[in-house]
Order: C-alpha cells, then sequence, then structure tokens
C-alpha cells in the first residue's frame, strides 16, 4: 500500500515534465487540426465532384476510415510507410493519422454546411457568372463557416483526447511522459491522474472558448479576403 | 510466414476483440440507462454524481482511462486483470457518452406524449416505461449505433495494456515478421468488416422497432 | 342548486413575468356545457390546462367535485397538493387535444385500453369491451387495430375523444379540437360530440373557434379576452346581442372572415 496516498512532493516535482510534454500534445492537435481541416474540405470537395465513381469511392474511402481504429491506422502509417521510403517522425506519423482520420469526420460537417446553403445563393452566383473558386471562397464558405463551427470544434476536442495514442510510437507526449515517470519511480497514481485533469480542464477549456467563437461568429458571415 | 498463418493468429486476436465488446457493451448500455435516467429524474445529489461522471468520462481520454484504472487502481489495493480493467475502462467511457444519447432521446418525445399521459393519470413511471421510453428507444438506436462502432474501435486500446487482442496480434506479427502492409490491411479490414456488421444490424432492428412500435413514423 | 362542480376563486397565473390571471373568479355547474371563445392568447388553454394539472398557479384556489385541486389539507391547513392528491383529482377530469398526442406506438384499441387497465385496475375483457363500444360511438369500429399514424387527422381526433371517455371523467376538457383539421374533417368530429352530449350528460369545458358549433351546443358562452372573461351569458344572447364592444368587435371579425 505505498501510494495509498498522494504524495504532493513527487507531484511537484514531476508537474513541470508533464507540462513540457503537454506542449507536444497541443503541438500534435494543433497540426492535425490544420490537416484534418485540409482533407476533410478535400473530401467534402470531391464528395461533390462530377464524377459518380470518384463520389462513391470517395464515401468508402470516408466510411473506411471513420470505422476503423485510429490506434491501427498510427500503427499502419508507422510500420507501412517506411517499405514505401516514406520515413516520418513519431510526430509527423502521428499529425498524418490525426488529420486523415478526423478529416474523414470532418468531411461530413463540411458536406451538410455546404447543403445549408440555399439554392438562391448557388443561382445567384451562376447569375453573377462567378467562377466556382470564387463561389466557394466568396459565397458559400463564409455562410456555411458559423454553422459549422460547434461540430467542428467538437470533433477536434475528440482529437485531442486521442492524441495519448500517440504514446504508442513513442512520442513524448503526456501520456508517454507518465508513463515513463511512473515505470521509474514505480509510481502511478500522481503522473497518470496529473495527465488526466490536465486533459479535463484543456478539454473544458477548449468547450467554453468554441462556444465563445461560436457566439461572437458574425451572424451573416464574414468576407474570407 | 504464410499468409493464411498471419490470418489465423490475427482471427484468435479478433475472437478476444469481439469479447471484449460483448462485455463491454452491455456494461455500456447499463451505465447509459441508469445514468441518463438520474440526470434527468433523480434528486439533485444523485444528479450532480451523474454530471461527474459523465463529465469526468467524457472530459477526459479513453485510453487515460484505461491506463488509471490498470496502473492506478492497484496503488488503492485494487488489482483487477487486465481483461476486467479494459471492459470496465471501455463501458464506462462508452457509458458516458450514451447517457447522451438516453438524455437526448427522451428528450425528443414531444411534449404532447407526457400531457397526454398526465391527463390520462398514468403514474410516473408508467408515463416513463410505458409511453417514453418505447418511443424514446427507436430514436437511440442510431445513434447508439454510433457508439457501439466506437466502442469496437476503442477495443484497440486494450493492445497497450497486453490484451491479445487484433491490434496486439497485428503488432506482435509486424515486430517479428516483415509483412507489415499485408497484416494491416487485413486488420483493418477486419475492423471494418466488424463495423460494417454494426450498421447493417442497427438498421435491421430500427426497421423493426419502428414498425413495431410507430409504424414508419412517431408523429401522430 | 347544488355546489358547482368547478370553481376558480382569485386565481393567479403568471408564466415568468407575464402575468395571465390576476384574480380570476369562475364557476361551472354540474352537466353544464361551457364554451369559451376568445381572441388567441388570451388564456383559454392555460385555464383547461390548469384544470387539467398541466399547469400550476400562482394564488388562489380551485375546487373540482368539492375538493380543491392544487391544494390539500394537511394539519389543519390546505397546502400545496401532492403527487397521490393530484392522482386522485385527475380521476375527474379528462382531456382531448388540439393536436391529439394519440400514443403512436400503440395501435388504437391499446391507446383506448392502456389507462383504464393500467390506471383503473379495470381488467383487459372489460376494457376492451368498452373500446369497442367507445369506438362505435366514434364510428372507428373497423380501425381497432390500425395504428394512430394509418389514420386520418379526423380519425385520430375521434380515437383522442374515445380515449378520454375511456376513463369515464366526469368533466371533460375540449382545447380546440378541430382546429388542427383540414376544413372537410370538421364535422365528422364534431359530430361525434353532438352525439355525445345527446345520450349522456357531461359537464363539459369547451375552447373553440367554430362560432356555430359553440353556439348550437353551450349552455353558456364565455368571451374571455386578456385574461378576464369580458362577456358571459347564453349563446343567443352572446351571439345575437352582445352587449361589449371587444365582444362584438370579436364576432364581427368572426363573421367577417
Ligand atoms: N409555457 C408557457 N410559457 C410561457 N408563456 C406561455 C406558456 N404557455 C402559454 N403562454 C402564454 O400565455 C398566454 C396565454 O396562452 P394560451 O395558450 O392560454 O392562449 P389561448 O387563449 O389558448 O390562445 P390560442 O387561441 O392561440 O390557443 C399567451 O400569451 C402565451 O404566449
Ligand atoms: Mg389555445
Amino acid at each position: 500500500m505505498n501510494g495509498f496516498h498522494w504524495d504532493w512532493a513527487f507531484t511537484w516535482e514531476v508537474f513541470p515534465m508533464i507540462l513540457t510534454a503537454a506542449k507536444v500534445t497541443l503541438l500534435a492537435t494543433l497540426l492535425g487540426s490544420i490537416f484534418a481541416i485540409v482533407m476533410g474540405l478535400v473530401f467534402a470537395l470531391l464528395r461533390r465532384s462530377n464524377s459518380r465513381t470518384l463520389r462513391i469511392s470517395i464515401y468508402w474511402v470516408v466510411e473506411f476510415i471513420r470505422s476503423t481504429p485510429l490506434l491501427v491506422q498510427i500503427f499502419f502509417l508507422y510500420y507501412v510507410m517506411p517499405e514505401f521510403g516514406i520515413s516520418m517522425s513519431p510526430l509527423a506519423t502521428g499529425v498524418f493519422a490525426l488529420g486523415l482520420h478526423y478529416g474523414a469526420y470532418l468531411s461530413e460537417v463540411f458536406r451538410s454546411g455546404i447543403d445549408g446553403i440555399e439554392k438562391g445563393q448557388w443561382e445567384a452566383a451562376r447569375a453573377l457568372n462567378l467562377t466556382i473558386v470564387d463561389t466557394y471562397k466568396d459565397i458559400v464558405l463564409p455562410q456555411a463557416i458559423r454553422p459549422m463551427i460547434p461540430a467542428t470544434g467538437n470533433y477536434i476536442i475528440a482529437m485531442f483526447k486521442e492524441t495519448p495514442q500517440l504514446s504508442a510510437i513513442t512520442l513524448l507526449e503526456m501520456l508517454q511522459m507518465a508513463k515513463i515517470i511512473g515505470s521509474e519511480n514505480f509510481r502511478y497514481l500522481e503522473p497518470f491522474t496529473l495527465v488526466g485533469i490536465l486533459y479535463l480542464v484543456f478539454s473544458l477549456l477548449a468547450a467554453y472558448g468554441i462556444h465563445q467563437v461560436e457566439r461572437r461568429f458574425p451572424k451573416e458571415g464574414f468576407s474570407l479576403k | 510466414m504464410e499468409f493464411g498463418e498471419i490470418v489465423s493468429v490475427l482471427l484468435q486476436g479478433a475472437v478476444v476483440t469481439i469479447q471484449i465488446v460483448a462485455m463491454a457493451l452491455p456494461l455500456a448500455v447499463l451505465m447509459a440507462f441508469s445514468f441518463g435516467l438520474i440526470r434527468l429524474y433523480a434528486p439533485t445529489p444523485f444528479k450532480q454524481i451523474a454530471i461527474v461522471y459523465i463529465e469526468f468520462f467524457r472530459g477526459t481520454s479513453a485510453l487515460i482511462q484505461l491506463y488509471w484504472i490498470y496502473f492506478v487502481l492497484p496503488f488503492f489495493g485494487i488489482t483487477i486483470d487486465a481483461m476486467t480493467a479494459a471492459v470496465v475502462a471501455l463501458g464506462l467511457n462508452i457509458g458516458a457518452y450514451g447517457t447522451e444519447v438516453v438524455r437526448g432521446a427522451i428528450q425528443s418525445v414531444p411534449k404532447g406524449q407526457y400531457e397526454a399521459s398526465i391527463a390520462l393519470n398514468f403514474t410516473s413511471s408508467q408515463r416513463l416505461w410505458r409511453i417514453i421510453m418505447p418511443q424514446a428507444l427507436v430514436n437511440m438506436i442510431p445513434p447508439f449505433g454510433n457508439l457501439a462502432i466506437e466502442l469496437v474501435k476503442a477495443t484497440s486500446l486494450v493492445s497497450l495494456i497486453t490484451i491479445g487482442d487484433l491490434t496486439f496480434k497485428a503488432k506482435m506479427l509486424a515486430d517479428t515478421t516483415l509483412q507489415v502492409g499485408e497484416i494491416f490491411g487485413v486488420v483493418l479490414l477486419f475492423y471494418f468488416v466488424m463495423a460494417q456488421f454494426l450498421v447493417f444490424f442497427i438498421r435491421r432492428l430500427e426497421t423493426h422497432l419502428s414498425k413495431g412500435l410507430g409504424r414508419g413514423g412517431l408523429h401522430s | 342548486m347544488s355546489a358547482p362542480i368547478i370553481e376558480f376563486k382569485n386565481v393567479k397565473k403568471c408564466f415568468g413575468e407575464t402575468v395571465i390571471f390576476s384574480d380570476f373568479n369562475f364557476k361551472v355547474e354540474e352537466n353544464e356545457i361551457v364554451s369559451i371563445i376568445g381572441p388567441s392568447g388570451s388564456g383559454k388553454s392555460t385555464l383547461l390546462r390548469i384544470l387539467m394539472t398541466l399547469e400550476g398557479i400562482d394564488g388562489g384556489y380551485i375546487n373540482v367535485a368539492g375538493e380543491s385541486l392544487w391544494h390539500m389539507p394537511w394539519q389543519g391547513q390546505h397546502v400545496p397538493a401532492n403527487n397521490k392528491h393530484l392522482h386522485k383529482m385527475r380521476n375527474h377530469l379528462g382531456m382531448v387535444f388540439q393536436h391529439f398526442n394519440l400514443f403512436p406506438h400503440m395501435t388504437v384499441k391499446r391507446n383506448i385500453t392502456e389507462a383504464p387497465m393500467r390506471v383503473k385496475g379495470v381488467s383487459r375483457a372489460e376494457a376492451e369491451e368498452f373500446a369497442e363500444k367507445l369506438l362505435q360511438l366514434v364510428g372507428l369500429a373497423d380501425k381497432a387495430d390500425s395504428y394512430p399514424n394509418d389514420l386520418s387527422g379526423g380519425q385520430k381526433q375521434r380515437v383522442g375523444i374515445a380515449r378520454a371517455l375511456a376513463m369515464k371523467p366526469s368533466i371533460l376538457l375540449l382545447d380546440e379540437i378541430t382546429s388542427a383539421l383540414d376544413p372537410e374533417l370538421v364535422d365528422e368530429v364534431l359530430d361525434v360530440i353532438r352525439n355525445l352530449v345527446k345520450e349522456e350528460s357531461f359537464t363539459m369545458l369547451l375552447v373553440t373557434h367554430e362560432m356555430y358549433f359553440a353556439r348550437e351546443i353551450s349552455d353558456r358562452v364565455c368571451f374571455f379576452d386578456k385574461g378576464a372573461i369580458v362577456e358571459e351569458g347564453e349563446p343567443e344572447a352572446i351571439f345575437t346581442q352582445p352587449k361589449e364592444e371587444r365582444t362584438k368587435a370579436f364576432l364581427n371579425a368572426y363573421i367577417g372572415q
């Protein structure tokens, strides 16, 4: 029963180390989100393409990515990419995997956001002779973004909560740090609990942040310039 | 290694994965219903306990919960084997998301249904179980289906606490053979098939339930 | 005359800041049929919903069948009613809703038998026999095994009436029971009520926008505005010689349509 009580001295000793690792967690989340948003848009736009084959293939690609575990996808990229001569650092692999996985989820959000734009808006854009790029950039996306904020934000929080899986490919994020500290000191209570609390705090803060962004966001949309 | 051999090792792992799903899913459903109902109807202190459970398990990460239960609980003198830790962690995690499914489905039953059952003088438990719940169940099926798929995916985490599930076997094979492409390809396919099976099953269940309960729609 | 079966005394009702009734007084005699007419938002539905215990009150007293509806005696005082008291009081009352509110997961027959069986403990055989009688009364004997979603609006509302009658309430509350229906379906529902009051005596409180029906069926018509009864009396008097300006304006607007 050596660890039955909470050891404050130990807590203060390991806290800075876990905070250092938190930077890696946040960096992976940030890069992963950017990549996911890009992938999500690509998937969403491809699903609106004129080619039926392409639309159906993308549907199944998205479905496949969404219904298989992120951890296996991480392993897949980590083990299989080098076979093709592509060696990536754990962080790059992680960002790539998170981006693909959540890009698949976000594509559904973006798709329904774009579908939510009234037909009249498209017709008006055509009447004004806008190019397809301008139509998206000036007409569709500015209006579609606000309703997409909550769902996008929730997926980014979900992604953040899946970053501990990157410890499986030795990325030194919060959980990996806690594991190392734990095995070196034979005390898991404080490091794991600290990491849990940090996740809770970060995700509650993020949820609050999304709410604020959504509230402040101009209802009538904004210019993408 | 022969391809057939690889598949047979992976199949052993798949059986473990399915076992975990089969045990964690009932736990998740139990948690979802009990805490979903507490969250809606119980006196405030119980509600607060439910909120703590829900926020804690939704606010932290599934893998950390798994590690906490597996590595930290022994410090409190509660030693549990890896399998139990896996089932408990995943069941509680998915269950916490499930409470919101239960709550949302119950709240989406039209107000008129409550009013009619008050006017007919049903007791509050008859109201819940005979009038509201049968209608809410139909609404719960699709989101519960999605959670079941999330559970199947989340079982891969148990490989990290040394349980020999599908992911564990894949990693083991990948470390010992060089056929990593085949191995992970087959594993991804396995998970995909399991998920598609669930999707199929859920669609059937949904059609069946909405036929029996609401004749295709729920508006009267 | 015996004591009124429904009595509102100085009733107060607010929704947040909005005062619906500030000091409302109202009586209904046993077996009296009272129609309530008035502009939208005047508190007509709220009145029925308070009686059906779907809304509480913020002041005053209501008596139903000689007992306080929202209060009960306790240690020589009147205290807010508990569930048990409300459960007892609801036995006097039945309600038919504007939007039917049938249970979509039950057949027509079970919609009608469920409450008598579960709430009153009537045997299945007895409940089903009565349900058949009621379905005949509302002209839907052949629909017993249908589900509500397979019925027309008029048929749904007739089931709604049968369902309320199955509990044998002594007071029937009807809140705009035809206003969600297509015009051609209104009469099949109103006919059910016409037949009903011919055969049995009921205390009935109905909110309606069908003026000809109110005039034909009621013993008394109350014109409601802003949470108060502006004018009440025999239907002929109200419809042919309204005294108050507001009543005149309201009725003119209706006839004008
Ligand atoms: N639950 C509620 N919360 C807040 N305000 C309410 C609520 N129910 C009713 N009200 C308000 O109370 C007032 C009276 O409503 P009520 O439904 O009794 O009117 P009504 O006379 O039945 O009108 P209508 O002819 O439109 O049915 C309205 O202004 C309405 O907006
Ligand atoms: Mg009304």
